[in-house]
């Protein structure tokens, strides 16, 4: 899931993560997806694949909509399926089915999958995002991460400094998952932090430097304009820089995420997506849509809110996990 | 906000307007269209089907198809229907008949709780209130750094406790503080929680039992999806929700949520925050805010905006002098900055009908940086010059370029586009519409706002 290139990690075991914590992790997601009231198991029970007629297709699409997987989407796969049943390809079995349509999906989840790029020395990730989708928290997560379980040494550039207590909230991160913080004045250029905490971070030869950004509506150009600064000053630390630049889309965006997607995507050029809150109701079924449009992939989940609560993500457990009883 | 949903919804239905006769499946073919729209606007699915079958019936029934205009008939319903799924009129806050009135503010993470907590005392505060805000975010790092520095930024007093404390004595206390400090408002902000979390949902309906809250609002994020009405429901059942802050509705959002919500929970959007500034914050107006999904313009906030920043007194003078030719510079840069008082000008434009329709407006950045240097400009005059631009020669135009820091074709360019909209002027208020020619030398020869293309 990491790319550490010729890295030596400290604690190599963890790299792989062991199959029974991962056997975990998706079990509780699936707990936590099958405790919505209206959840997608009850729409696609099995029962719905009892009988392959029109009404099938019908709440299928209903289902994959409410999963907020967007209209041309649905219409999409549900089509596929359709088609590959009626051309005999997949039996008109109701659990033979629903295997193929969890694949389907799966397949779509993994758009354009690799690996997180922290091969790089110092390797820098950057996190964008709208306001609220959880940036700060996320990287606060992938620190704890890095240093604690991988350990690395890491550095975060408190890059948002419009939010009042923006960088306080880094700061308590930070302090939890035992990495350095460099930070400017409420109201100073970020463009400068990050580029300071690249320096600081090769001056300690430090492994990761994270750089949070503000939270911006990505219809706001000047400050998307903003973002794309703050990623030209840190390709004058380092030209490959950002390694790796991940966007945070919170799980209950609806197909506004698709935007998010795209116009950060031309503004900063996304490596993944971070997808956030998924221990909600929500299924967050916009990250198929986002990959199947953008080809942008999922690569983390925030499934709670302790530092352990961020995941790896699984195209084929999710799908599995979106259909589960 | 809302451009989408409004771009579907305005060619299918200039579709419909455009026929003299409606067939029956002409408006099953426009009622497809309408569902698309809606479902790929983020409103919940169930409300969609409800809204169109209610459509098609009222749009099929009473002769509808029948009338002289059956395709105004259709825009006219689609627009009451919008209207009322919104929820009608604007509704208001409860206000306390003595003591502080005491609002609670809920919602998901993220969803713009804290901002939301000092854009709403900022309202307070503009209608001489008192302020208070209890900080019972104990749970995310740094919120009640950030709530004192936002609310203090408003004008508002915030009571805290730091983190130890247990959320719901702090805001016990707060109530008690505030009613000792005879505040006329307290705002009780909460952290951010799962709706599906239940330790922290009987929390909050146990800030609410001891505080006794008069009204408590459901922060939601315009960009919510399919979950907004889960959402929705769960906050109804534990803090029985009396209305809805609607967050982020600058965003190109197409608020199926705001749509959705009301619905299916029947509690009106009070709020709508539409922007990163505390000012950004204005009164919920669902038919308005129908009005302006349909491109119809959304005047009536224009115009409270308008009257807001202009006394009437001021405005009979402007006109007085428009007639008879007296319009000066000076005036000139008055009403420029009465204009720009009333917030962006790419706001205002989203409030003029019509409006919708013309694309390079509508993806327009106005550049404010052009306005702020025609004022520049101005101000570097003296008040004569101001008075009489016909006095300013080479040697007065090169002082004023070096002290706007601008060149003197800027000023040359500002001088001639004053003389050329004095003339349309007279002849407007004289009664006369300018013609074409006028208004297009106006525009080819003005430092006009620049229009970028995004």
């Amino acid at each position: 899931m990491i790319d550490l290139g010729s890295r030596v990690s400290a604690n190599a075991s963890t790299e792989a993560e062991p199959e029974a914590e991962r056997r975990g992790v998706f079990k509780r997601l699936r707990e936590s997806l099958s405790k919505s009231r209206q959840a997608l198991t009850e729409e696609i029970s099995a029962s719905l694949f009892d009988r392959i007629d029109e009404e099938t297709w019908e709440r299928l699409e209903e289902a994959l909509i409410l999963a907020d997987a967007g209209a041309p989407t649905t219409a999409a796969v549900v089509e596929r399926l359709e088609h590959e049943v009626d051309a005999g390809e997949v039996p008109a079995d109701g659990a033979l089915v629903r295997d193929r349509l969890i694949e389907i999906l799966a397949e779509v989840a993994a758009t354009g999958r690799a690996p997180i790029d922290l091969s790089g020395e110092p390797a820098v990730l950057m996190m964008v995002g709208v306001n609220g989708t959880g940036k700060t928290t996320t990287i606060g997560k992938i620190a704890w991460h890095l240093s604690k379980e991988m350990g690395l040494s890491v550095v975060l550039a408190a890059g948002d400094t419009y939010r009042a207590a923006a960088a306080e909230q880094l700061a308590e991160w930070a302090r939890r998952a035992g990495a350095d913080l460099v930070r400017g004045e409420e109201g100073a250029d970020p463009g400068a932090v990050a580029f300071d905490a690249i320096s600081a971070a090769r001056a300690r030869g430090a492994d990761v430097v994270i750089v949070d950004t503000a939270g911006r509506l990505h219809t706001q150009s000047n400050l998307m304009e903003e973002l794309s600064k703050v990623k030209r000053v840190i390709a004058k630390q380092i030209p490959e820089a950002p390694h790796e630049t991940l966007i945070s889309i919170d799980a209950t965006t609806g197909q506004n995420g698709l935007r998010q997607a795209k116009v950060f995507s031309e503004a900063v050029d996304l490596d993944g997506v971070v997808l956030t809150k998924l221990d909600g109701t929500a299924k967050g079924g916009i990250a198929l849509a986002i990959a199947a449009d953008l080809g942008i992939p999922v690569k983390l989940i925030g499934v709670g809110e302790t530092l352990e609560d961020l995941r790896p993500f699984d195209p084929a457990e999710y799908a599995a996990a979106l259909l589960a009883e | 906000m809302f451009d989408q949903l409004s771009d579907r919804l305005q060619s299918t239905l200039s579709d419909v307007r455009s026929r003299g006769k409606l067939s029956e499946s002409d408006v099953d073919a426009a009622m497809r269209e309408i569902r698309l729209a809606l479902l790929e606007a983020d409103v919940n699915f169930k409300v969609v089907k409800t809204f169109t079958k209610t459509l098609k019936e009222r749009c099929l029934g009473s002769g509808v198809l029948n009338s002289l205009d059956p395709g105004q008939q259709v825009v006219k319903i689609v627009n009451e229907e919008l209207a009322a799924l919104m929820g009608g009129t604007g509704s208001e806050l409860a206000m306390a008949h003595s003591g502080p009135t005491v609002i609670l503010m809920a919602g998901l993470q993220g969803s713009g709780k804290t901002t939301a907590c000092a854009k709403l005392a900022l309202h307070f505060k503009k209608l001489n209130k008192d302020v208070g805000i209890a900080a019972c975010d104990v749970y995310r790092p740094a919120a009640v750094e950030q709530l004192v520095t936002i609310g203090e930024r408003a004008g508002a007093h915030v009571y805290e406790r730091g983190t130890d404390a247990d959320p719901v004595d702090i805001a016990e206390w707060a109530l008690q503080q505030a009613r000792t400090d005879r505040r006329d408002v307290l705002i009780v902000d909460t952290a951010g929680r799962l709706h599906i979390d239940q330790d922290l949902m009987s929390e909050l309906s146990q800030i609410r039992k001891k505080t006794k809250p008069h009204d408590v609002l459901l922060v939601v994020d315009a960009m919510t999806g399919q979950d907004a009405v889960g959402v929705a429901e769960s906050f109804a059942e534990a803090a029985e929700f009396d209305g809805v802050v609607m967050t982020k509705l600058d965003g190109d959002a197409r608020g199926g949520a705001a749509l959705s919500v009301k619905a299916v929970t029947g509690k009106p959007i009070l709020f709508a925050s539409t922007g990163e500034k505390l000012e950004d914050f204005d009164k919920f107006h669902p038919d308005r805010m129908a009005s302006r999904i349909l491109g119809m313009g959304d005047v009536l906030s224009l115009i409270e905006k308008a009257e807001a920043q202009v006394d009437e007194k001021q405005a009979q003078d402007l006109q007085e002098k428009m007639r008879k030719d007296q319009f000066t510079l000076e005036d000139f840069l008055q009403q420029m900055k009465s204009v720009r008082k009333m917030g962006p000008l790419s706001g205002i434009i989203g409030m003029l009908p019509g409006m919708g329709a013309m694309k390079q407006l509508k993806n327009a950045d106005i550049d404010e940086g052009e306005l702020d240097r025609v004022e520049a400009i101005i101000l570097s005059m003296t008040p004569a010059e101001r008075a009489e631009p016909g006095m300013i020669n080479g040697s007065r135009r090169k002082r004023i370029a070096n002290g706007s820091g601008t060149r003197v074709q800027n000023v040359n360019q500002l001088v001639k586009q004053f003389d050329q909209m004095r003339v349309m002027m007279r002849s407007m208020a004289n009664g006369k519409m300018p013609d074409a020619q006028q208004m297009a030398q106006l525009s080819g020869a003005a430092p006009r706002p620049k229009v970028r293309r995004r």
